[in-house]
């Protein structure tokens, strides 16, 4: 772990000032994903900014009819929200489908959309990592290389890496809005679908954030009804990051939406798709995957995606 | 003692502790975080320092330099080694790489530096700042599947009658390949080691199997005499074969103690589990099988291919078909190739767990071409000799009661007998079964009991428990000799000043430590008599009294002057393998469902009948039988190594890329032990049982997806993506 300095954030609109006042500053909350990346020294920060004595750990109702989520609302605390649980049921399902009960007594609404990818060529600093390292190349790309677990579509020659939360794939199918604070202490709202970027030719950049800008709130509109589900498939049965998760919400005339986990660097959601759902799970994955460009290892994802639609169509 | 003829009637076939559900001796210590494991001995020595590895980042070359400028001037930094500042250090025959000094690298994350801090996080920071600048080896060859298309031919391990001629001439054949990945012992407990020197004698703390092993190693790779180094494991978090052999945890702690003159820990990084130490090796098998028309077995093949850096064997795959099953004609061939990935060595099962992987899917298949049920198929291939040697016996082998005695408790009759036939719903179920087979070897094992004049024992054996129950074992066994209860004796282990063991691995560790404390508390008994001037057999030992024919005297008054220590060891003779093979037999049972439509898989339960001679705690032999089945779940369902086919190392070194199974994937575990005994085995007639359980679970798993989906998968782990060929188009 690099020396780094630390301090107490104040307020929202302070965090956001000092982040910008400082080099390589980061924003600390649960730490389950950060201070991991620490000890390796995939991250390696600076200066620290704890913002966990902010508040903004409360639900509450916007004026909309939709829920203002703070930013540093525990995982485990938003899964448990009784208006979470009857009206946006697919968050619950997401949330407790990731971690453990233990990060996720820790880990924070922010947090998860910012953790970075499990990509195992990111965790080992020997490898060539274009996130890590810009320009260093990617290992994973490699002739021989472990790509399994890796991204099918809206990867680039730069990255295939995924982004690994599952929370994020809730809250696209749901489409939700993050709200931020400025370090100029002005606010803006950033809809869910543009806030994880693509990695084209700069994987290193993963949102839309602006240096120092802080996220204080995740806001869902008011509640979409229908049937609401998440699965999520894997090698063993708990405990571990998604081959590839399905959030899906279906009205009773068969229309509804469709986000996927695990097979991009970012919840994957096209409106085209949603829009195929009355014709079933091949003709919504034909038009969500359509560009996807797997490798030889991880091209079954496609067809897990459609088989995993397919059953969740089956099981309502 | 000697163990030269078979036990004739022991105290064990009447017995009061050994054999009775006893809970762990040691388990209020460890529930309690009172056990000391060798990270944590705060209190041995004053003055620690931590020292943190740095390994290699290329597969294999030539190191040109190390920085360690900047290393040494970091915060809390007291001193770095390099490899470079030794020659290339001397090893143990049972280590096939070196590991330690020289500036040449075989494979990814081999140890080239360990930096000394005040704290953990000062060394592991420190170590971060070193540079290091290779001569990369190119163009090497880490694709074993490659290997395999170009292989050439090689002496067989065994030949048996005319394998060719029969296996052409056999009315049914079955000719299959199957593939293993390597595994990972993954123990919670990575191997740590705390070391210190006094002179020239070195003590370390450390977390090993074999006591006697790891001290004869370091004196070779250290250049020490035996006497100068005492090795201390009383508590150990898992080895699986890990820790049988000395690693580079106690090496680097050594010579970081040494050049910093001060106690020096040091712990392997996870990433160094799988990279730096010990793995099973990856295989890739050919089997063969003939039979007559009614299924006799009259051929059998079994070719296999490992990785291993040069040497080595790797994970010789094919050992239980030399002797598993019945049949004339027999070859059995291994290819070890080199490559320079991490080592291959021993694992859990060495051997059988990989091989029966294989041979079990292929007993299944060859069933179904004889159009049998693969339970019949086997029992009819049952023997009771050596196939390849008619006049050796198995000593005790129960095979088809286990087969029986299991489909009978499973409810086998009511399995599904066309593939991909019974559906519940959304699910498809289905049923497997598999065969265990796994030699129970011995070796001399000593200890040293000294009666105290409270009426306690205490047990010195150099011995080690590595989760599986020795402690408790070895205090029934005590305690049944000497007519005390377990709470009466004290049972000490792991410390290379106790007379040497056994030590734990290939299952041998129980038969042989308990016969060698039931040797060394005989020898305290013939004492005993000696003072009463009485023979041996003439004394009864119970209620914590000696009898004889006058009043009974409290066992403890023998020691009132001074402590009475008798020593021994359990020498086995050659009678045990001449004229026998001593082996472990099981048969396991699955049930489980796949999703129709997204192949996962979920087990519904499972069954295991264990034949392993008399069970000494029907507790701990329970846990390592579970505990086995739930490492072949693994095997069969998540874990492999995952190698980089062009870097040569394995890419998923942490536990979350290294999956291992979770509680939900386990379900309901039944064990069954025969009620057995095994004169031949031991003189308390006993086996080992730590390694059966895990023997053949991943193909009776296997088998089962194939009953359930009619997808014969022979390339594991049984992935969802692999049952796709099988399941309903969407």
């Amino acid at each position: 772990m690099k020396t780094f300095t630390y301090e107490k954030a104040r307020d929202p609109a302070q965090a956001a000032a000092l982040a910008a006042s400082h080099k390589d500053a980061k924003f600390i909350a649960g730490g389950t994903n950060l201070l991991d990346l620490m000890k390796i020294e995939v991250e390696t920060p600076a200066h620290l900014i704890d913002v966990n004595g902010l508040g903004l750990d409360t639900i509450t109702p916007t004026q909309d009819g939709g829920l203002r989520i703070g930013a540093l609302v525990r995982n485990t605390d938003l899964a448990a929200d009784a208006q979470v649980r009857r009206d946006y049921p697919v968050l619950t399902r997401a949330l407790v489908a990731g971690a453990s009960g233990q990060l996720r007594n820790k880990a924070t609404t922010a947090g998860n959309l910012l953790q970075r990818t499990r990509c195992p060529y990111f965790y080992d600093t020997a490898q060539a990592c274009n996130k890590r390292t810009p320009g260093a190349g990617c290992a994973a790309q490699t002739p021989g290389a472990v790509s399994r677990q890796l991204g099918v579509i809206g990867t680039s020659a730069a990255c295939i890496a995924t982004h690994p939360s599952d929370m994020a794939v809730g809250l696209r199918v749901l489409d939700a809005v993050v709200e931020t604070i400025l370090p100029d202490g002005s606010r803006r709202e950033i809809p869910i679908e543009t806030f994880h970027k693509l990695p084209g030719q700069t994987p290193h950049i993963e949102n839309a954030l602006q240096p120092g800008e802080f996220i204080t709130a995740v806001s869902l509109p008011a509640p979409v009804g229908g049937a609401q589900s998440y699965r999520k498939l894997r090698d063993r049965a708990s405990y571990a990051f998604a081959l590839i998760s399905v959030a899906l919400i279906r009205h009773p005339d068969g229309s509804g939406r469709v986000a996927l986990g695990g097979v991009a660097p970012k919840p994957w959601r096209l409106q085209a798709a949603d829009d195929q759902l009355p014709n079933g799970a091949s003709a919504v994955m034909a038009t969500l995957l359509e560009h996807a460009n797997p490798t030889a290892a991880n091209a079954f994802k496609i067809e897990l995606a459609e088989r995993t639609l397919a059953a969740m169509l089956a099981e309502e | 003692m000697k163990f030269t003829s078979p036990a004739t009637e022991t105290i064990f076939d009447t017995s009061t502790v050994v054999g009775k559900a006893t809970h762990r001796v040691d388990g209020p210590l460890k529930v309690s975080g009172r056990a000391p494991y060798a990270y944590e001995r705060h209190d041995v020595i004053d003055g620690q320092l931590v020292a943190y590895p740095l390994g290699a980042t290329i597969a294999k070359g030539r190191i040109l330099s190390i920085d360690t400028q900047h290393a040494k001037a970091a915060p809390g930094v007291h001193t770095i080694i390099t490899t470079l500042e030794y020659d290339e250090l001397p090893k143990d025959e049972r280590n096939v790489a070196s590991l330690f000094g020289g500036d040449k690298v075989v494979h990814y994350h081999q140890a080239i530096a360990a930096v000394v801090a005040d704290s953990f996080e000062q060394a592991r920071a420190a170590a971060n700042l070193i540079t290091v600048k290779y001569d990369i080896e190119q163009d090497l060859d880490f694709d074993l599947e490659r290997q395999w298309q170009q292989r050439g031919t090689v002496e067989p391990v065994s030949a048996t009658g005319d394998f060719a001629q029969a296996f052409q001439s056999a009315a049914k054949t079955l000719d299959r390949e199957y593939r293993t990945p390597g595994h990972s012992h993954a123990m919670m407990e990575p191997h740590s080691t705390l070391a210190h020197w006094d002179g020239d004698a070195l003590t370390i703390w450390t977390s090993n199997q074999m006591i006697a092993w790891n001290r004869e190693a370091l004196a070779v790779t250290l250049g020490l005499e035996e006497d100068n180094i005492r090795v201390d494991s009383p508590y150990i978090g898992g080895g699986f074969g890990s820790k049988l052999f000395l690693r580079s945890d106690a090496v680097l702690a050594a010579l970081a103690s040494k050049a910093s003159g001060r106690p020096v820990k040091l712990a392997l990084p996870r990433p160094f589990v799988m990279n730096n130490t010990t793995h099973r090796g990856e295989t890739i098998q050919r089997i063969r099988i003939g039979t007559d028309a009614q299924g006799h077995i009259t051929a059998i093949a079994h070719t296999a291919m490992s990785p291993t850096q040069p040497g080595g064997q790797g994970e010789q795959a094919t050992d239980q078909t030399r002797q598993f099953y019945a049949g004339a004609n027999r070859l059995i061939e291994h290819h070890p190739v080199e490559m320079f990935l991490p080592e291959s060595n021993a694992m859990r099962a060495p051997g059988e767990a990989s091989g029966l992987m294989a041979l079990e899917i292929a007993m299944d298949e060859m069933a179904e071409v004889l159009d049998m049920d693969p339970v019949a198929f086997r029992a009819l291939n049952d023997t009771q000799v050596d196939p390849e040697n008619p006049k050796r016996t198995f000593s005790d082998r129960n095979f088809t009661r286990c087969l029986s005695e299991g489909a009978r408790a499973f409810g086998w009759h009511d399995r599904p007998q066309t593939p991909a036939s019974r559906r519940d719903g959304n699910w498809l179920i289905g049923m497997g079964m598999a065969g265990a087979y796994r030699g129970s070897p011995v070796l001399t094992s000593g200890a040293r009991v000294r009666l105290q004049a409270n009426g306690t024992v205490i047990v010195e054996t150099d011995m080690t428990d590595i989760g599986t129950g020795s402690y408790t074992i070895i205090a029934q066994t005590a305690a049944e000799v000497m007519g005390l209860p377990v709470s009466a004796i004290d049972v000490r282990l792991g410390d290379s000043n106790f007379p040497r063991s056994a030590g734990s691995g290939g299952q041998f560790g129980a038969p042989s430590s308990t016969a060698g404390v039931y040797a060394a508390c005989v020898k305290l008994r013939e004492m005993i008599a000696q003072k009463l001037q009485m023979p041996e057999a003439e004394l009864s030992f119970s209620d914590g009294a000696v009898h004889s024919a006058g009043e009974p005297q409290l066992i403890g008054t023998f020691a009132t002057d001074a402590e009475l220590v008798a020593e021994d060891k359990i020498e086995f003779g050659k009678f045990r393998s001449d004229d026998h093979i001593v082996s472990t037999f099981g048969a396991h049972f699955v049930e489980l469902r796949v999703h129709a439509l997204t192949g996962e898989i979920r087990l519904n339960r499972m069954l295991a009948v264990c034949d392993s001679g008399r069970i000494l705690n029907p507790i701990t032999a329970r846990s390592q039988v579970i505990g086995g089945m739930v490492m072949g779940v693994g095997a069969a369902m998540m874990e492999e190594m995952a190698v980089d086919r062009t870097q040569g190392f394995f890419a998923n070194h942490d536990l979350a890329g290294y999956e291992v199974p979770v509680h939900m994937d386990i379900p309901s575990q039944e064990v069954i032990f025969l009620d057995t005994l095994d004169p031949v085995a031991t003189p308390m007639k006993a086996k080992g049982i730590g390694e059966l359980g895990l023997c053949g679970v991943a193909a009776a798993v296997a088998n089962a997806a194939y009953n359930a989906t009619g997808v014969r998968l022979r390339d594991y782990p049984v992935t969802l993506e692999k049952l796709f060929p099988g399941l309903p188009k969407v």
